[in-house]
């Protein structure tokens, strides 16, 4: 009994270390000016996604016959203009990055539970397991995964949302896979993970409550940097024409059109145009910023 | 060396066979066949069409069919432009496909590495932070957003290059589609020579350089530049990649009549011997040039001379 209470002290330590590592990396993120503007410009735009559409008198979907490409500042109540059929801008674009965002946030999470699995699972196992497990990721390493993900969305289902997030987070999850592989051999050896052994606990409970729950701190970090790489997939998709279809709006679909348009209705490219690239800038700033605060090496 | 790099080659092919079986097992599962979008086949047109490719056989039989046609570099015929077998259509699209890819590679490395290599060495001045900037920002762009944006500029409004279009490969053609598929990789390119040059100048045995006397320039093109270089060409595998799937947005955006299309056409289509020529041409090709690559790897590393 007296180990038990040892380890519990130790990961207590270890606990209040950890915390002392995210507070410090929590003000390193703040005091970076450029990624604290990053941030608030996020939450702008996604609070404006979300609510913005219920200011407009406009359905994403509705046609003003009277307003046909209207250019944006024109008519009063289409802010950003309208397309070729009439339908407001402003409402399909922030609808565009709603979908955009969802959708990229589910994939993550998709790919981070495969991947966490996976890499954990393997990691722990060790031995042959570990070899095939890994082996079988390579393999679909040197697979072209864009084309599968497109030949999976053409082929079952073009423009179901469902195949689209499972296509996306099935090729996301690899890289996912190996981080988390690599962490958990090191943490194998720790002591804690041989005491909870010793205790007696089987290999799913130390799997499912030491291991993973240590994970989660690189994991979370590598998430937030696979956001705007799904975001720039499924908007390629969309672009494509194999991913979200009309009449709802993504951002990927709605830049289709207006390059379509560009000659005579360039508003219609650079509005969802302008939308997404700000977005992607501010994910990659806040990533980046990220990986800055808790990389020990940039102290 | 060489002897390395041809067994590295014929490792390549069990990679190539388990990619036309995943592939062949997808594009086979997926409900619809080639000939549903003609609704006026009677049945008996239909089974005679069914037998003519061989699609009335069991699934395995078709597989070896597939695979004996593969040794000898057959791909089949094409199911939806049936006057062309598939060898022919991606014979006729690759060139044109590879011109731009290899230009746009080309362009990124002769554009990326020096701006890296610039803005380490003036560290933390003007240039430096216009060019870090200048790189997050090409590096999150995506081409199908570039690609249409440059048209916007440089075609439609300042009338300086043509929309679209490819004209048998005319320079002023080419110019949009290589510089929007190259602008991402150079911004790359840029970022990992800055990153990795700085570590490397910080390395002792740099500083042993300049201790023994050795002046600025020449401890950076003598000693610091072939490991700093070492991570953009590790990156030259995943720029292919990219590239590809870059070329089938800029084909679209500027109407090249290179491979791209075929891709989502012959999906879409269910034309499968297209789909599996597409994916066989270029998995062979990123395999091929992740080989390079990890060659090159090691001609530059001393540390990880191959035996």
């Amino acid at each position: 009994m007296a180990g038990s209470t040892r380890v519990c002290g130790m990961s207590e330590v270890l606990a209040a270390a950890q915390a002392g590592l995210w507070r410090r990396a929590g003000r390193r993120l703040a005091s970076a000016r450029g990624t604290r503007l990053a941030l608030t410009v996020l939450i702008l735009i996604a609070l404006l996604a979300v609510i913005g559409p219920w200011f407009s008198p406009w359905a994403f979907d509705q046609l003003d016959w009277q307003h046909l490409a209207v250019p944006p500042g024109h008519v009063a109540a289409h802010w950003l203009g309208t397309d070729r059929l009439g339908r407001d801008l402003f409402v399909r674009t922030l609808y565009g990055v709603r979908l955009s965002l969802l959708i990229s946030v589910l994939a993550s999470l998709v790919s981070l539970v495969i991947g966490v699995a996976w890499g954990a699972v393997a990691g722990f196992a060790g031995g042959r397991t570990d070899e095939w497990m890994m082996r079988f990721v390579d393999v679909l390493y040197s697979l072209p995964y864009l084309f599968i993900v497109i030949i999976l969305t053409t082929l079952f289902q073009r423009g179901s949302i469902g195949v689209l997030l499972i296509a996306i987070g099935a090729v996301g999850w690899l890289t996912t896979a190996r981080i988390v592989r690599g962490e958990t051999l090191a943490l194998k050896r720790r002591e804690f993970i041989e005491a909870a052994r010793a205790t007696g606990l089987t290999p799913a409970a130390i799997l499912g409550r030491h291991i993973v729950p240590n994970l989660l701190g690189p994991v979370a970090v590598y998430a937030t940097l696979t956001i705007p790489q799904m975001i720039i997939f499924e908007s390629f998709l969309s672009f494509l024409g194999l991913g979200v279809q009309e009449p709802h709006a993504s951002l990927g679909n709605l830049i289709n059109v207006g390059a379509q348009e560009m000659q005579s209705a360039p508003w219609m490219l650079l509005v969802p145009a302008l939308f997404l690239v700000t977005l992607l800038v501010c994910l990659n700033l806040l990533g980046d910023g990220l990986r800055d605060a808790l990389d020990p090496r940039e102290r | 060396m060489l002897r390395y790099a041809l067994r590295r080659l014929g490792g390549l092919i069990p990679t190539l066979l388990v990619i036309v079986t995943v592939s062949f097992c997808i594009v086979r599962l997926a409900p619809g066949g080639p000939f549903d979008q003609e609704q006026t086949l009677t049945p008996a047109v239909r089974a005679n069409l069914d037998h003519l490719y061989g699609l009335d056989q069991p699934l395995a039989a078709q597989y070896l069919h597939y695979l004996g046609g593969l040794l000898h570099g057959d791909f089949g015929p094409s199911l939806s432009q049936r006057d062309f077998t598939v060898t022919e259509l991606i014979g006729q699209g690759l060139p044109v496909s590879i011109t731009v890819g290899l230009l746009a590679i080309l362009l990124a490395l002769v554009i990326g590495i020096p701006a890296g290599i610039a803005a380490a060495t003036w560290r933390n001045q003007g240039a430096d932070h216009g060019l870090t900037l200048f790189a997050a920002l090409a590096v999150a762009l995506p081409s199908f957003v570039t690609g249409p944006l440059f048209a916007l500029v440089f075609g439609l409004a300042l009338h300086w290059l043509p929309v679209a279009g490819w004209e048998r490969g005319a320079p002023r053609y080419l110019v949009l589609p290589v510089l929007t598929l190259a602008l991402p990789v150079a911004a790359y390119l840029a970022r990992l020579t800055r990153a990795s040059l700085l570590e490397v100048l910080r390395s002792p045995w740099i500083r042993s350089a300049r201790a023994r006397g050795l002046g600025g320039t020449r401890v950076l093109w003598r000693h610091a530049l072939r490991p700093a270089l070492l991570p953009a060409v590790s990156y030259l595998g995943p720029a292919l990649a990219y590239v590809v799937t870059g070329s089938l947005v800029v084909e679209t955006v500027f109407g090249l009549p290179g491979t791209g299309r075929y891709l989502v056409q012959g999906a879409i289509d269910r034309d499968y011997p297209l789909v599996m020529g597409m994916i066989v041409v270029y998995g062979a090709l990123l395999l091929l040039f992740n080989l390079i690559a990890d060659l090159l790897y090691g001609w530059l590393d001393p540390r990880v001379r191959h035996e």
